[in-house]
């Protein structure tokens, strides 16, 4: 039933004829075309869709249009004032509080109407106001101290040529989220596109048969045609050459609850007019293995029948005698720790389109891997890969979960079968059932260390449910034996990655590809031999922090940028005081306990062991536009800044100038995924050396030497050599087909080496280190942990841009509060945004970010990766506090209120003077 | 195809109920996060053009608070310090895009186990007025909310307004106290929320202390309340608390927290709120 409602929007009046139960944000995005306005979970539980409603936020994904009747919308398309961004927008800009911008146009409408209320608020009112509005990339910090902050000038200058590099430069792209331009995976659907839907499983394990079809035809005449796992040319998946285990739809059999089962291709409203019981898909469910212990059990269920005993892979590392050292040491600690499932919890759910274009297909789709995507989708349907074009939209939040396949087999199919373009955008409980999350991980270690608390051996097993599917299993079990030590130096070590199949989703990549839930290991293992030493503990860490000539576990003797020990160093003034105002909290009384606990980490940026090239190249028109193409997907990050930063300053043009193309498979070369923290230091080299080569190419042109200087003037080049001046007229050289005239190209591949049977080699080309603190208080009674501060310590080599780096810092403190205290993935329990928690505005702890540059000889101007290293202490330093705080060690994550209660109770009572 | 009505008054709006059944709709803020992914197909009746359902009014020996009252409008209305717990719970309820359109009675007819309104409209002895074409009732909270998503609601009612009696004693005082795995927007561990009027001697007349999320629906804790009457309104009221007081709860293993650990945590919140109510000026 429709019907014609007006309303306001944005000052216009506009009257749409359609069903008044229909969600205000679905009014907003498809029939007024303000895709502004986005769509997290259509549950209020993110508050994504935010405008304002007669001037109050509300979620415009719960409003019925019959409700907006005669009443006065907001959209983030109205807050620009006259084509200037609002005080409230430039204060976002200048402070960086956009990263991917998912959730940016609901947080500036929940910041509008506190700011018409209340001009300059307080940190708590900021924190309320904002409070509804989830976001998973920033920390939120950024985007409290932008509202706080509304009032102060702007004061936008543009750094000049050579000097981008270091600055504290707004995101190029920031602008548009802002204004909500952005497209992202749902935004630039056409409007004669079909849609898919799929269908899911409701059970864990089951057989399935498919009926007969034709009633759910006849019923729907807008059902367009249902595809079954009959109709992919080569239904198998996985990020792997060799292991494409992972159906498109599943065949026969089903191996996790939300595996896709069949796709229904049609009209929209057609498609959300069925009922899944309406889908005649009648499963015969099976015993179900779920989690480790099944699925390691003796005489086991397959969960995939070529894979015995459940067993993934099984990858390990040794490095002198671990036992016997072990034997010898004077204190020794020991401990099993376990994680949960976690969910990437991307506010922007899995979305994109696809069409054919006679006999090439183009995807539009959210991803962290347009090459990837590219690849598998043509080996998915018979093509050659350059028959598949990927144009990445923007990218609302990844992770790692959206390395992985999701919509986009699926769209290309049914894009190519039908000859239309097609549509898909998972709801948020498909994603969440449907999608990768992190390995649940039990990891069984030891550490040993000598009377004055040096490491002398650590032995680890580490096993991994790898749910239904590979994934990036075997990247995660082969990744943690190297990293088993943690960012310490240990003659004897003896690690074991493996991991087992079950009947849950599959565990794929997530930002530390498992080196955080190993943190969480060998982080308390550390506490436990200070404490067993009557040592401090950040005295240990900085005794055993490994230092340039040292040889780590797999044997690579590190030679530059091995910055634990200055990261240590600069937490050691606020440790001691943080200890003592404890100390000086806790002698108060009260029900709560305050501690402080440390955390360290060290990641290896890049693959593991395997090539991971990336190739940029920039070109001067001969209309002077000047174009960087950049094959690098930024999800948020700030790569497409970062990297133009790097290659301006290589150029010795001023960043104004740059144009970007990104991440276009037909435009771009292959700058390998967004992932594992490299596309600063790999793309980021590639770009310098693709800056540099087109500087090498204008200065022999111009015959000048290398300190010459710059210009571009329309299509006039002017190159300054000291007193020479030279100018290149770009419109009189010669141009390729798409008017190129200069074109400078760079490409890096970081040194590493295969790891040998023993898990001995370089790995990697350079790792990244850090310190984090944290405070919490802990209720005792309650078991609720509050924390109140993290000091966060990084080596970051180089920071090319300072405030992207806090970002990802911030971002990564913010994901680590949620592995340690409240995220945990239950299939069937916690498939949405209120069951499964992510931490919200008032969650977050004031955070300090220590900058530390310890340069990478390799890396851009000394830059190496950041985007994983923010995560992986937080949660040891969290877990070190509540022990700090309590007595008690957590060995489970997420420390949940009963969980820490009960553990309270379980243990004889707080410790009281732990260094 | 899903019908829709809108009416502007509450008598159309009751002939419809007479008429045929309809799913009643306010904020919204339940029915559209139960049907992600599924069909819109319900017959809806809309109820948020009846003006004559909005504002807080005191009578004479009760508050009116009509049906399309928000968690908001509450915030945002002048009510004595009886209301400062239900108050709270506004304040922590979803964030503040769920206030600004959810209702009290919308939580009152919805029923979850974890609705923070219930506990608080227990400890305030509110009744709920449900009005059909043919009859107006009145019926207290305990009575309405029957269980888990079940109450007593008629197909042919509507919940037109709850009422708040004015409590005898000139003083009276509110709290809520709500414990949750985050900061915003989390739903209940457990909730506790407690009412004390108190005599012109500084005695309590009457309180009424009501637990949530800790049973099919929130319960009021007689044995507490008997416990607590005649004794002086002063800091250390907790201490009047015991578990056995607690024994009627019948808390569940979930997601949020084990049934043992919600046992334990009520007794630490109804010790606390009454400890903080008693510490009230």
């Amino acid at each position: 039933m429709s019907a014609a409602t007006s309303f306001s929007v944005n000052g216009g009046t506009v009257r749409v004829t359609a069903p008044p139960l229909k969600r205000l944000a679905d009014v907003l995005r498809e029939d007024l075309g303000l895709t502004g306005t986005k769509i997290g979970c259509n549950a209020g539980d993110c508050g994504a869709c935010t405008v304002l409603l007669d001037g109050r936020q509300v979620c415009a994904c719960m409003v019925p249009l019959g409700q907006a009747a005669g009443r006065a919308v907001t959209t983030v398309e109205g807050l620009a004032e006259g084509g200037r961004l609002s005080a409230l927008q430039a204060a976002f800009q200048r402070h960086g509080a956009a990263q991917c911008g998912i959730c940016t146009p609901g947080m500036l409408l929940a910041a509008s109407d506190l700011l018409a209320r209340d001009a300059a608020p307080d940190e708590p009112a900021v924190m309320d106001a904002l409070g509804g509005v989830l976001c998973r990339c920033t920390g939120y910090r950024k985007i409290v101290e932008a509202v706080l902050d509304v009032a102060a000038p702007q004061a936008d200058s543009e750094p000049a040529a050579g000097s981008a590099v270091g600055a504290r430069l707004a995101k190029l792209d920031g602008m548009a989220m802002l204004t909500g331009a952005t497209r992202f995976g749902a935004d630039a659907i056409p409007a004669d596109a079909l849609w898919l839907r799929v269908v899911r499983s409701p059970h864990a394990a089951a057989r399935f048969a498919v009926g007969d079809l034709a009633p759910l035809y006849d019923a729907n005449p807008g059902l367009v045609r249902v595809l079954s796992a009959a109709d992919l040319p080569c239904n198998g998946f996985g990020v792997y050459p060799d292991l494409k285990d992972q159906p498109v739809l599943a065949d026969g059999v089903v191996r996790f609850r939300g595996e896709a089962v069949l796709a229904l291709v049609g009209e929209k409203t057609a498609l959300e007019a069925i009922a899944d019981e309406a889908v005649p898909v009648a499963y015969e469910p099976i015993a179900a293995v779920v989690g480790l212990d099944a699925a390691m059990a003796e005489g086991a269920p397959l969960v995939q029948a070529d894979k015995p005993g459940n067993l993934l892979i099984d990858g390990g590392l040794r490095k002198g005698d671990a036992e016997a050292a072990l034997g010898s040491c004077a204190a020794r600690a020991e401990g099993v720790f376990e994680t949960a499932f976690v969910e990437h919890a991307y506010i922007e759910p899995e979305a994109g389109w696809a069409r054919r274009l006679g006999k090439r297909l183009e995807l539009h789709v959210s991803t962290q891997s347009p090459y990837m995507d590219r690849d598998e989708t043509a080996n998915i349907l018979g093509l050659a890969p350059e028959q598949v074009r990927v144009l990445p939209s923007a990218c609302g939040g990844g992770f790692g979960g959206k390395l992985d396949l999701s919509v986009q087999p699926l769209i290309a199919l049914a894009a190519w079968l039908l000859e239309r373009p097609v549509a898909c955008v998972y709801q948020r409980p498909e994603s969440m059932a449907s999608s990768t999350k992190r390995h649940p991980a039990r990891i069984r270690a030891r550490f040993g260390c000598d009377a004055g608390g040096i490491l002398q051996a650590v032995t680890m097993n580490a096993d991994f449910d790898t749910g239904a599917y590979a994934s990036w299993g075997p990247t995660v079990a082969v990744r943690v034996p190297v990293h088993a030590t943690g960012p310490y130096h240990v003659p004897h070590v003896s690690a074991r990655g493996r991991a087992f199949f079950s009947n849950a989703p599959p565990a794929g990549a997530f930002r530390g590809f498992g080196v955080p839930q190993s943190a969480i290991a060998h982080e308390a293992l550390m506490d436990d031999l200070a404490a067993q030493l009557g040592l401090d503990r950040l005295a240990i860490r900085l005794r055993n922090a490994l230092r340039p000539g040292q040889a780590t576990a797999s044997g690579q003797v590190l030679q530059a940028s091995v910055g634990l020990a200055p990261c240590l160093e600069a937490l050691a003034p606020p440790w001691s005081a943080a200890l003592a105002d404890a100390a000086a909290f806790n002698k108060t009384g009260g029900a709560w306990r305050r501690g402080v606990g440390i955390g360290c980490m060290w990641y290896g940026i890049g693959n593991t062991g395997l090539p991971n090239p990336s190739t940029m190249a920039l070109a001067l028109g001969r209309d002077g536009a000047l174009t960087f193409y950049n094959g690098a997907v930024d999800i948020g990050q700030g790569s497409s800044t970062v990297l133009s930063q790097i290659c301006a300053d290589a150029l010795g043009l001023p960043l104004g100038h740059f144009q970007l193309v990104v991440g276009d498979t037909d435009l771009t070369a292959d700058a390998g995924k967004t992932s594992a923290s490299r596309q600063t230091f790999v793309s980021g080299k590639a770009a310098q050396l693709a800056g540099e080569d087109l500087r090498g190419q204008i200065l022999r042109l111009a015959n000048a030497g290398p300190d010459a200087e710059i210009a571009l003037d329309g299509t006039a080049l002017r190159v300054t050599d000291g007193a020479a001046r030279h100018v290149i007229e770009l419109d009189s050289l010669p141009a390729a087909a798409d008017g190129t005239v200069l074109r400078g190209e760079g490409s890096f591949d970081p040194p590493t080496t295969p790891l040998d049977d023993n898990g001995q080699g370089n790995p990697y080309a350079t790792y990244g280190f850090a310190a984090q603190l944290a405070v919490a208080d802990v209720d005792l009674a309650l078991g609720v942990t509050k924390v109140r501060k993290i000091v966060a310590a990084h080596d970051v080599g180089r920071a090319i841009n300072p405030i992207q780096v806090e970002g990802q810092i911030h971002g990564g403190i913010a994901q680590g509060l949620g592995l340690a205290l409240m995220e945990e993935y239950i299939p069937g329990q916690t498939e949405n945004l209120h069951d499964y928690l992510i931490p919200t505005v008032g969650d977050v702890p004031e955070i300090e970010v220590i900058v530390v540059e310890d340069a990478e000889p390799l890396g851009p101007f000394g830059a190496k990766g950041v985007g994983e290293p923010g995560l992986i202490p937080t949660a040891p330093a969290i877990l070190g506090a509540i022990r700090h705080a309590t007595g008690v060690r957590i060995a489970r994550v997420p420390a949940l209120p009963h969980r820490l209660r009960a553990a309270i109770l379980a243990q004889a009572g707080p410790e009281d003077d732990t260094p | 195809m899903a019908g829709y009505l809108r009416p502007n008054s509450v008598s159309e709006a009751l002939e419809a109920l007479r008429a045929r059944r309809w799913t009643v709709l306010a904020g919204g803020t339940d029915f559209y996060p139960e049907r992600v992914g599924k069909p819109l197909d319900d017959d809806v009746l809309d109820i948020t053009a009846l003006d004559a359902l909005r504002g807080i009014e005191a009578r004479s020996d009760h508050w009116r608070i009509p049906a399309l009252t928000t968690w908001s409008d509450l915030l945002a209305a002048d009510l004595p310090p009886l209301f400062d717990g239900l108050k709270r719970a506004a304040k922590e309820l979803g964030g503040v895009q769920i206030q600004n359109v959810a209702t009290l009675s919308g939580n009152l007819c919805n029923a979850s186990p974890a609705a923070d309104g219930v506990p608080c409209l227990l400890s305030l002895g509110a009744s709920v007025e449900l009005s059909a074409v043919d009859r107006v009732v009145s019926l207290p909270v305990a009575r309405f909310v029957l269980g888990n998503r079940a109450t007593a609601l008629g197909p042919d009612q509507l919940l037109t307004a709850i009422v708040v009696p004015k409590p005898k004693a000139r003083r009276a005082y509110g709290h809520f106290l709500k414990l949750g795995a985050r900061r915003y927007m989390v739903i209940s561990i457990a909730m506790v929320a407690a009412v004390a009027e108190v005599a012109d001697d500084g005695t309590i007349r009457a309180a009424r202390v009501a637990v949530g999320a800790c049973s099919a629906m929130a319960k009021r804790l007689p044995d507490l309340e008997a416990a607590l009457k005649d004794r002086r309104f002063a800091p250390g009221l907790g201490e009047a608390a015991v578990a056995a007081h607690l024994g009627s709860l019948a808390p569940i293993d979930d997601v949020r927290g084990s049934a043992t650990y919600r046992t334990d945590a009520a007794l630490t919140l109804v010790r606390r709120a009454l400890d903080e109510l008693g510490a009230r000026p």
